[in-house]
């Protein structure tokens, strides 16, 4: 089990080195000068090569690379172009606004997806299964960022109930668990959760059936055991599958949303992306994306640990 | 009540046949039909038989005869879309008509089950031990570690090695063997009345198959229980079993006690059968096989549905299915050729 976690965190460390060239190539490729936002117009062409030189843009891209990956490790992200603040400054709020989002999308969506899922899946083929997963489709299918504005248009506008936009009264960006914040709150967090729960939803009823069929659900029969009791036999058997999906609908809700946080206003990492690629702020853009892929790597590296807990056969794997 | 009924129970009204004290199990036209969008298929056509308290019974025949159905059946432990009429009783429990409420209660303990492939019959993420205490809580209501220490000596009972650390073991790190013998343990965790064995054997190697096949006879010599044990194997029916009852689509086609059935097999599906199994002193003799295949159980033939296959086959068997004939000694056969042989006789034979 331990030689198992340990395996799987030596793994880790080559895809993060990789998640780093891929983000920092990834930006360096993308056509458009990083400098063209904030130079003046009639800079001349010494000015430019100067400032080119500052920000180290003159180098070739591979020590480009290692500069900034060691600056990264060394917990420096570099100054924004913008504001000319440390990125770090930037990302650490924001990051901590998307994750308030994301939490509160979990607990709205999580066990919606899965509740249904597992009625859907107790009752294939069925009305009720029929029904379950038309909304489950729905779910998925409808773009989030339109469901935002409807529910904007609804809750906000036409009932006057909920805030359609900020995270708080009087656009402050802290949070506290009370009623004004929570308010800002709902909207969004339910916009994001749709898609999360449609997920879940399907595949919690594809493995919860997959696992009814199953031989030794008969003889959990046989052995005379009370439904309530086969239940916790096939949940525990299904809890790895379930388990990787929610990490994996987890991890992009950390990743925030660009559309979802721009429709409510909502200062996340999605907001100060969607800043930074039209400002050009490469700095800003190249912390934001790593930061938030490496909580994928870290999700992924936390569900595969928590899947041998239910599953033995994999810690031998 | 209670002690009105079981008054009455004590003493038979004098005209009913008197039921024998020792009578475990009776199946009297059991039908069973699977329902589907495409059209039912009956999969059981009145299969009738008794079992007796201690006694081991063999339900032989090819894959698709009914037999797995038949065993699945005691138990009422078939899929949502079967359909169970006739009578089935087991224990004096009327099993067709129990809701499944009141089946927990027999399941596994009064009747248990062995299946045919112990890597899947198993869970795979629950541990041998706690497959088989939880059983014995459901059950016999036993705390957490009386019912370990019953596990372990169940364990010790099948005669797996080291079985301590066994009972901390997943399926997956098990051979099959011990796989199977946990999955006996399992059976016999509640000390069943009637143990139903649905081909324990088949999916384990050949060396393997002898082993548990002595285990589970001196298990079931041991402990007494009633035995229906489901192969498609000869050789397995003569090793374990008291009686034997062949099936063909879905019906049991003879039924007899083992040694009369081998010395002299009446049905001549049985003496097909007979023929085509191979065992030792047979080198150098040709190896029958049963020309055709099982017939379609959705597009059953009338008459006798093994006629098509039969050597001895007459019109009279392709167009009138044959009743169950019984015969002295207990034994029973469905074959125009015992119980209408004069007719069978006169009936003009099948043309090629």
């Amino acid at each position: 089990m331990i030689l198992y976690v340990i395996r799987r965190l030596l793994l880790a460390i080559p895809i993060a080195i990789g998640v780093t060239i891929v983000c920092f190539s990834l930006i360096h490729l993308a056509p458009g000068d990083p400098l063209s936002t904030v130079l003046p117009d009639n800079a001349t062409p010494e000015v430019v090569e100067e400032i080119r030189a500052a920000y180290g843009f003159d180098k070739p891209l591979p020590v480009q690379y290692l500069v900034w990956l060691g600056n990264v490790v060394s917990g420096d992200f570099g100054l924004s172009i913008q504001s000319r603040r440390p990125v770090l400054g930037d990302i650490v709020p924001a990051v901590q606004n998307t994750m308030i989002l994301a939490f509160a999308a979990v607990l709205i969506g999580f066990p919606f997806g899965t509740i249904l899922g597992a009625i859907a899946g107790y009752s294939q083929g069925s009305l009720t299964d029929k029904v379950v997963t038309a909304i489950s489709i729905t779910g998925v299918s409808v773009p989030h960022y339109w469901l935002g504005m409807v529910l904007v248009v609804i809750f906000a506008v036409n009932m006057g109930a909920l805030p359609a936009m900020g995270m708080g009264p009087g656009g402050q960006s802290d949070f506290a668990l009370n009623w004004a914040h929570l308010r800002h709150l709902l909207l969004p967090a339910i916009t994001l959760s749709v898609i999360p729960a449609g997920i879940i939803a399907r595949s919690v009823r594809a493995t919860i059936a997959d696992v009814r069929k199953k031989d030794f659900v008969s003889t959990l029969r046989a052995k005379g055991l009370s439904p309530a009791w086969v239940f916790l036999h096939v949940a525990k058997n299904a809890a790895p599958v379930v388990l990787a999906v929610c990490g994996l609908q987890f991890a992009q809700l950390l990743g925030g949303s660009i559309l979802v946080e721009t429709v409510f206003s909502w200062p996340g990492t999605g907001f100060l992306m969607n800043s930074a690629i039209f400002t050009r702020d490469l700095p800003v853009l190249q912390g934001t994306i790593l930061v938030l892929s490496l909580f994928f790597v870290v999700i992924n590296l936390l569900v595969d640990v928590l899947q041998t807990v239910f599953d033995p056969r994999i810690r031998r794997g | 009540m209670m002690s009105r009924s079981a008054r009455q129970a004590a003493t038979p009204a004098p005209e009913a046949p008197a039921m024998p004290q020792n009578r475990l199990v009776t199946v009297e036209d059991l039908n069973v039909r699977f329902l589907s969008r495409d059209g039912d298929v009956s999969i059981l056509n009145g299969v009738n038989f008794t079992l007796d308290r201690g006694e081991v019974l063999c339900l032989l025949g090819e894959s698709g005869s009914g037999k797995s159905v038949t065993l699945r059946a005691l138990m009422r432990l078939l899929p949502g879309n079967a359909r169970i009429s006739g009578r089935l009783e087991v224990d004096g429990h009327d099993i067709a008509a129990m809701k499944e409420r009141q089946l927990r209660p027999l399941r596994g303990s009064t009747v248990a089950m062995i299946f045919q492939e112990p890597m899947t019959a198993l869970d795979p993420v629950f541990t041998i031990g706690q497959q088989i205490t939880e059983t014995l809580r459901a059950h016999k209501g036993l705390s957490g570690g009386a019912a370990r220490k019953r596990a372990l000596e169940l364990l010790e009972l099948v005669q797996i090695p080291n079985a301590p650390a066994r009972l901390k073991a997943y399926p997956h790190e098990l051979s099959g063997g011990l796989r199977q013998r946990a999955m006996i343990a399992l059976a016999l965790s509640c000390d069943p009345k009637l143990l139903l064995a649905d081909e324990p054997t088949t999916a384990l190697d050949a060396t393997v198959q002898i082993q548990v096949l002595l285990l589970l006879r001196e298990l079931q010599k041991e402990l007494g229980m009633a035995t229906v044990f489901v192969t498609h194997d000869i050789g397995v029916a003569c090793e374990i079993a008291d009686r034997v009852g062949v099936m063909y689509a879905g019906r049991l086609v003879e039924g007899a006690d083992v040694g009369r059935i081998i010395k002299e097999p009446l049905h001549p599906y049985t003496s097909a059968l007979m023929r085509s199994t191979v065992h030792a002193g047979m080198r150098g003799q040709v190896l029958d096989s049963i020309p055709g295949a099982p017939p379609d159980l959705a597009a059953l033939p009338p008459g006798c549905a093994f006629a098509p296959r039969c050597q001895s086959a007459r019109s009279l068997c392709v167009q009138d299915e044959p009743g169950s004939t019984s015969l002295p000694a207990g034994r029973t056969v469905r074959c125009h050729i015992h119980g209408a042989e004069a007719a069978w006789r006169t009936s003009p034979p099948l043309a090629e």
